[in-house]
């Protein structure tokens, strides 16, 4: 397979990057040889094999439905970019 | 005194031959004297660590010392640390004091430990050679010219320059053990799930793993013990009962089974590499070890495999970094879209952006199964390979490295060379199995080699042990980096 220019600007816009032209060119080059590297798993046949998502095989923890969080609102907001009233605040998106 | 290991500082502590002020006060002035030609540290704090020295000193005359308590450690910028800026050597979070502890944080300051300075790295971890950083590249105390490793590579260029007597770091694909090796100094990463990653700030969550790194397998060995230990905030932390991990340092090498995987020693290592390693292992069979040769013929997929799964769950994490809550805003923007993507292109560095596009790649419609689940499966293979190894030795070593530390600039534009820089250490991640790297002579240009250890899983003790045993017989471990002696 081989990547397009079309394919390097939906995935930026999927991941929110914005992306000049001249930035699409050399992501392109670049992806393009890492793609090359990762191909070469496409050798085996793994139609027998299990997915291995983790590095140990347990479950899940459960933990108590009960609150274990305080308070913090005015220490984490003191760090964002844009607060008012307790609210983070973000360009308008209903009209 | 800056060249001893952590016991004998503590001894020092203990005896009141030197308070931990004074003792913090010795590293933070040559931190602060070497720190511009090497860059280790993103932040210094010269007040804020005396003043954990000086309750140190009170802890101390209280007879509540533990192991480490007094003791100067250089924290990797990846720990959210209350009230130190904590970048992840990102212009993303370039303005973030954190307001709270990583669990790895809480329990060095629980034990009385002092934070010397918060030490560069590569962006968000992203690297291996600690150029993609937003704060400038880290220098090889070894060699200016070199790279120092990465993406821990101002811990490892701390402690190899005698900075600071030990450092933590973090370890996805290599991220510990890289830059031990190639600045000369030792390193582990633990077991996956033995150390919380809680505050930990998250790259490849099902392969990140904290460790200790420091001059001796000793000294890992009283880091690992204050470092690992169950997390409830770590979904994946690993409910064990703790272990004492200098236990078996002093036990004997008599019937050890070394494997060598064939496929470890090819065309790939550099000749330098090779016969520092075999002059290692030839060392080990003098101790009492034989060899048995071993297969891990999926080896060769680990790079492939990792440069789907990292990225994939790296494009999910730093979505988090939306500009919203904290962290990098552009200064101008249109609407909430566009806010999103001018603060994400400007606050993330090349290299992170370049991954966060293989890993939306990976896992959009229509390429799932082909990338994703394929190395997910080749991800099972890869560990059945040393689980199958492990049947016939008890401990497996090679290089850490294909070749001693590069020199600035030389892979910087090439990413595929960079990545294969890992091809050792990757697999590991991957089985989520423990591995550390020691000193073991040097190679061209006299650049540090770097012996790698892979243990079976939570076979950290053995695996300390086989390292203290070697460091007893040799001593690559205690020399420092010839321009900084005088």
């Amino acid at each position: 397979m081989s990547l397009s220019l079309d394919d390097v600007k939906r995935v930026s816009n999927l991941a929110r990057i914005e992306i000049s032209e001249d930035e699409v060119r050399t992501a392109l080059a670049q992806l393009s040889d890492i793609f090359g590297l990762i191909q070469e798993m496409q050798a085996v046949n793994t139609s027998v094999i299990k997915p291995m998502s983790h590095a140990q095989d347990v479950m899940q923890r459960l933990r108590a439905d009960v609150v274990t969080e305080i308070d913090q609102r005015e220490s984490f907001q003191s760090i964002a970019p844009k607060v008012e009233s307790g609210l983070y605040l973000v360009p308008k998106v209903i009209e | 005194m800056l060249n001893f290991g952590l016991t004998q500082l503590s001894a020092l502590l203990a005896a009141k031959k030197i308070s931990s002020a004074e003792l913090t006060g010795e590293f933070l002035e040559r931190s602060k004297s070497l720190n511009p030609d090497y860059n280790a540290f993103i932040t210094l704090n010269e007040e804020t660590s005396l003043a954990q020295a000086r309750a140190a000193d009170a802890m101390i005359a209280a007879g509540q010392a533990h192991a480490l308590t007094g003791i100067p450690i250089a924290q990797k910028d990846i720990f959210c640390t209350k009230g130190w800026l904590t970048t992840c050597g990102s212009r993303m979070l370039s303005n973030f004091i954190s307001p709270y502890d990583a669990h790895v944080i809480e329990r060095f300051n629980a034990a009385g430990a002092v934070n010397i300075g918060k030490t560069n790295m590569d962006e968000f971890a992203m690297g291996s050679s600690n150029e993609t950083s937003f704060y400038g590249p880290v220098r090889n105390p070894w060699d200016s010219t070199a790279v120092p490793g990465g993406s821990s590579g101002g811990s490892a260029c701390a402690v190899a320059a005698r900075m600071a007597p030990a450092a933590t770091g973090t370890d996805t694909g290599g991220s510990i053990r890289q830059p031990a090796a190639l600045c000369g100094i030792s390193g582990l990463k633990p077991t996956y799930g033995l150390v919380s990653r809680y505050g930990m700030i998250a790259f490849a969550s099902s392969l990140d793993q904290a460790g200790p790194m420091a001059k001796s397998a000793e000294d890992l060995a009283l880091m690992l013990n204050v470092m690992t230990g169950f997390d409830a905030r770590d979904s994946t932390s690993l409910e064990r009962e703790p272990e004492d991990y200098t236990r078996d340092l002093e036990k004997p090498l008599e019937g050890l089974r070394i494997g060598l995987p064939k496929e470890y020693f090819v065309k790939e290592i550099n000749d330098d590499v090779a016969r520092a390693v075999e002059a290692a292992i030839a060392e080990y069979r003098k101790l009492g070890a034989r060899t048995v040769e071993v297969s891990l013929p999926s080896t060769k997929l680990s790079v492939p495999v990792y440069y789907v799964l990292a990225p994939a769950e790296a494009s999910s994490n730093l979505s988090r970094f939306d500009g919203v809550r904290y962290g990098y805003r552009a200064p101008e923007y249109t609407d909430l879209n566009d806010m999103y993507r001018k603060s994400r292109a400007q606050g993330f560095g090349a290299e992170v952006k370049r991954r966060i596009l293989i890993g939306t790649y990976v896992l959009s419609h229509g390429y799932y199964d082909a990338y994703y689940i394929q190395a997910q499966k080749l991800r099972r293979l890869i560990a059945q390979d040393f689980i199958e190894a492990f049947k016939q030795c008890d401990i497996i070593m090679g290089p850490t490295s294909p070749t001693v530390a590069f020199n600035l600039g030389e892979k910087s534009s090439d990413p595929v060379q960079m990545y294969l820089s890992d091809a050792y250490t990757i697999a590991v991640n991957l089985a989520g199995l423990p591995a550390m790297s020691i000193p073991a002579g040097f190679g061209n240009q006299n650049r540090p080699v770097g012996l790698h250890i892979i243990g079976n899983y939570f076979a950290e003790a053995q695996m300390l042990n086989v390292a203290h045993q070697y460091q007893r017989a040799t001593d690559w471990h205690v020399r420092m980096p010839i321009p900084l002696e005088t």
